[in-house]
């Protein structure tokens, strides 16, 4: 189903002098389904989700969203047409309420830098979009806190109730569940699950007991490249993960769940 | 039992919260009839500090770029008053001050478009290197009167047919047209801070990441406030270059922008009151400082004293002057004893 492609890369590198952090990915993001992109640290997979969101340029290759070539799109551009992402360290408006937060972020499709009668809090069409996110996430009850005091998980189901507002149809997400706690995380999870209806969704994570969880499709990169990219069930069994993961002994933290 | 609330109208409650405000307004309409012509030309310098203080609060508080080299388009605005006003006739206010202002919006553009391709520590100094750079074209160059500067030989006037309607020449008339400046620029940033324009300003200042994220392209937002700031400098620069009737390098120069950047943290920056609180606060202490009545002699060395007393200011006060009635309320705040 071409249709449901809402965003390819084809073969895209990224190099850094003479480093090659991203070497020949390709990866397609289909609606209504979550994409893991797991793999060690330094694989390569933060750097590809910069450069699908335009915010690191590729040094080849090339980036379609819904089938247009947006290889040359700046971020801005990008996420206006439909990519909303978040970012590893959370990065939201710290001395403004939960609602201002996601009105802003909403307020990038009713920009009207030259209105200056309507009170920005005023827009409509911003205030609905960010009452939606605010409601998708699970934030109702804090929408009138001030950002910086939330606690660490509310931080990060905010960081995504922001990406919603923008009302995006592909969600890069990286490292929504770093260093929340288990009970937090349980609802974070229930939370991305119901991100992939009407999206595409690509998820970078480190808890692999998550990923197995909730990928629909898990692409694996080690050293900057892609070496498979299956279901979860082909992903476990696949030998050349195994011996990426098990063969690397400075992470066994990240060793892949028993076969349940 | 609870006392029944008096239930004030949203509309007048808004009302009530501008009194301050108000009640400044009439004490400068109604001062050049109180004080003395000293006095009355101290609060005039004052109120053009203010305004020139207010463009760099757009920037500084509203967008969170910290330019040094602001006093360049004070500058500008004040060499091309005097040098497109004619040397015979009085000039005409329309059509002196909108070229004087689109001169001082061009300069602040091309310039902007290049400091704001860097950011924090470096656009500080790129802003300072474009200053001095504009201070050595004027100081250096037969352009404008080298060192010496100029003298403006007519004060602007608008007049319709042969009815005068103002004329800057007369004091009182330049110091309304001066409070009157300072009320349009100060309701301008006041619309700006609250449209969507200065909530996104104040949304790249938290964070510009996340504003690019969310589809801003934050650039064109931040050359456009860049601009603007450049603009209302120059009706600060114009005021000058009319009041003193005279344009010399100094006023480009770095400690120019370093005054003007005093000025915003002395009151406080964030707020537009604050800097028109820390215009009158510097504007007074240099005034006290440099009075011969007050310190005999010593009154010659009046930027030490000037110095401490700002270092004094900003440790005491870091939130500038506006934040002080904030603090006295948590002094005066009874302590809260358990039961």
């Amino acid at each position: 189903m071409p249709d449901d492609t809402l965003l390819t890369a084809s073969d895209v590198s990224r190099r850094f002098g003479g480093l090659t952090a991203v070497d020949r990915a390709s990866i397609a993001l289909v609606r209504g389904e979550v994409h893991a992109v797991i793999g060690t640290n330094g694989a390569g997979k933060s750097t590809l989700v910069n450069v699908l969101s335009g915010e690191i340029a590729a040094s080849s290759g090339r980036v379609h969203l819904h089938g247009r070539d947006v290889t040359h799109w700046p971020q801005p551009r990008r996420s206006r047409a439909g990519i909303g992402r978040s970012y590893q360290r959370t990065t939201i408006f710290r001395n403004a309420t939960v609602f201002e937060n996601c009105r802003l972020a909403a307020q990038a499709h009713f920009q009207h830098p030259l209105d200056l009668w309507t009170r920005a809090q005023r827009c409509p069409q911003s205030r609905e979009q960010a009452e939606q996110a605010i409601e998708q996430a699970g934030l109702t009850a804090q929408a009138q806190r001030v950002a910086g005091t939330l606690s660490h998980g509310q931080k990060r189901q905010l960081e995504i109730a922001m990406c919603l507002a923008t009302a995006p149809t592909v969600l890069l997400l990286d490292e929504p569940l770093a260093g929340i706690g288990p009970d937090e995380t349980e609802r974070m999870l229930a939370l991305l699950a119901g991100l992939k209806r009407g999206r595409a969704v690509l998820l970078v994570e480190h808890d692999m007991d998550a990923v197995f969880r909730i990928a629909d499709r898990i692409t694996v990169m080690v050293n900057g490249t892609v070496i498979a990219s299956a279901e979860p069930g082909a992903i476990r069994g696949n030998a050349a993960v195994q011996a990426a993961y098990l063969g690397d002994s400075c992470e066994p933290m990240t060793a892949l769940p028993a076969n349940a | 039992m609870k006392l029944p609330r008096i239930a004030i109208p949203p509309a007048i409650g808004r009302l009530l919260k501008f009194w301050p405000l108000a009640a400044a307004l009439v004490v400068l309409a109604l001062f050049p009839h109180i004080g003395g012509g000293f006095y009355v030309d101290l609060v005039l310098t004052t109120m053009i500090l203010a305004i020139f203080a207010l463009s760099l609060e757009l920037l500084v508080g509203g967008t969170g770029l910290v330019s040094f080299g602001h006093a360049a388009f004070f500058g500008i605005a004040a060499y091309a008053t005097v040098l497109l006003s004619a040397k015979t006739d009085a000039p005409s206010l329309a059509w002196l001050l909108p070229p004087v202002l689109a001169i001082a919006a061009i300069a602040a553009c091309v310039i902007g478009a290049l400091c704001l391709r860097t950011r924090g520590i470096y656009f500080i100094m790129v802003t300072l290197a474009f200053a001095q750079m504009t201070y050595f074209v004027f100081h250096d160059t037969s352009l404008a009167g080298g060192s010496d500067g100029l003298y403006l030989y007519a004060k602007p006037r608008l007049a319709i047919g042969d009815v005068t309607l103002l004329d800057l020449g007369r004091p009182m008339t330049l110091y309304y047209a001066t409070l009157g400046c300072l009320v349009v620029v100060y309701a301008l940033l006041a619309l700006i801070g609250r449209a969507r324009f200065g909530q996104a300003l104040a949304g790249i200042k938290s964070n510009e990441q996340r504003m690019r994220a969310s589809g801003f392209s934050t650039y064109p937002y931040k050359l456009a406030a860049f601009t603007l700031a450049g603009a209302l400098a120059g009706v600060a620069g114009f005021l000058h270059a009319v009041k003193d009737g005279f344009v010399n390098p100094e006023i480009l120069a770095w400690h120019q922008s370093g005054a003007v950047l005093l000025t915003l943290i002395l009151g406080g920056i964030g707020t537009l009151r604050g800097p028109v609180l820390g215009a009158f606060v510097f504007v007074l202490l240099k005034e006290v400082f440099q009075s011969e009545a007050v310190f005999g002699a010593f009154a010659r060395h009046w930027q030490l004293p000037l110095g401490l007393a700002i270092i004094a200011c900003v440790a005491l006060m870091p939130n500038g002057v506006v934040a002080l009635p904030a603090r006295f309320r948590r002094l005066r705040m009874p302590i809260p004893h358990a039961g």
